[in-house]
């Protein structure tokens, strides 16, 4: 079974997937990437699925389930360069990506996570004063 | 692999495990590229072939898959047939309905593929298993 590298990339996981996966392989992806979050701290993983011609139901469930996983290891998910035709398609078949968030390409899936990190920071940094004053 | 495929013959192939569903894929782009569908019904097809030959490998306990180049006097078009010899479908009208599911899938299978072809038609019983047919027709 072909494996899809996952790449780090700073703060970020990068996973560009580059073949027309197998399931096996689709599932072997969303358990290697729920590893690799933990074992690198990582807040974001960048899908990539440029070159994927077709997304079925089998790789939309592999998607949304990899933004729920990374959610609660505290990571956020951003797939990017969806082709048109793929977006199409996918709407007919009747798939909602849920919970996942999509942006057009790398750079704007980086800016996308790093602003969503930041505001979990700042809110966290607002939080904390507002705890203090509230003990007696 | 495209230059090789002869277009006037039907092209077979069989499912037996997932290496199979994603030969499938590449054969029906092949074929959908060769016989000039747009790109947005090559993608169409391509996804339909892929939900019809899981649920083929899946629940039919693998079958096979022929795809062939047809020609209706008007439009050239790729029917692809997806045939097993599993426990058929007993209810067909539940199986067809968006969400229904009798394994861990989204229910889109079956009555999303429907949507993404021109022409879709099933035979299934206990007895011969399930027989899907499709076609897309070109613009
Ligand atoms: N070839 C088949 N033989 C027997 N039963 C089938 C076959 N194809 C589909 N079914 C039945 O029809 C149901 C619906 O199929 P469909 O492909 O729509 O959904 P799914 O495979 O369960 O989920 P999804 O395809 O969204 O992952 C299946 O759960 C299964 O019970
Ligand atoms: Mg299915």
């Amino acid at each position: 079974m072909e494996r899809v590298p996952i790449l780090k990339i700073g703060d970020i996981l990068l996973v560009s997937i580059q073949l027309d996966m197998s399931d096996q392989t689709a599932v072997q992806l969303q358990e290697d990437l729920a590893e690799r979050i933990v074992a690198t701290g990582c807040h974001g993983v960048i899908i990539d699925i440029t070159a994927l011609d077709i997304v079925d139901s089998f790789v939309g469930r592999m998607l949304s389930t990899i933004a729920s996983i990374s959610k609660v290891l505290d990571a956020e998910t951003v797939v990017v360069g969806m082709r048109p035709a793929v977006a199409i398609t996918l709407v007919e078949l009747g798939l909602s990506l849920n919970g996942i968030r999509t942006a057009l390409n790398v750079e704007r899936g980086m800016e996308l996570i790093a602003a969503a990190h930041a505001e979990e920071l700042d809110y966290q940094l607002d939080d904390e004063p507002d705890a203090e004053t509230a003990t007696p | 692999m495209t230059a090789g495929i002869d277009l006037g013959q039907p092209q077979a192939q069989s499912v037996r495990s997932d290496e199979d569903v994603v030969r499938v894929r590449q054969l029906v782009r092949a074929v959908a590229v060769a016989s000039k569908l747009s790109l947005v019904d090559q993608t169409k097809l391509v996804t339909a072939a892929s939900e019809l030959a899981r649920n083929t490998l899946v629940y039919g306990g693998g079958g096979s898959v022929e795809v062939t180049v047809v020609d209706n006097g008007r439009r050239k078009g790729v029917q692809i047939v997806f045939a097993d010899s599993g426990p058929g479908i007993a209810d067909l009208d539940l199986a067809m309905t968006d969400g229904y599911t009798s394994g861990g899938g989204l229910g889109l299978g079956l009555s999303g593929s429907r949507r993404l072809v021109d022409e879709f038609q099933i035979e299934t019983s206990a007895e011969t298993g399930t027989r899907i047919t499709v076609t897309k027709w070109s613009r």
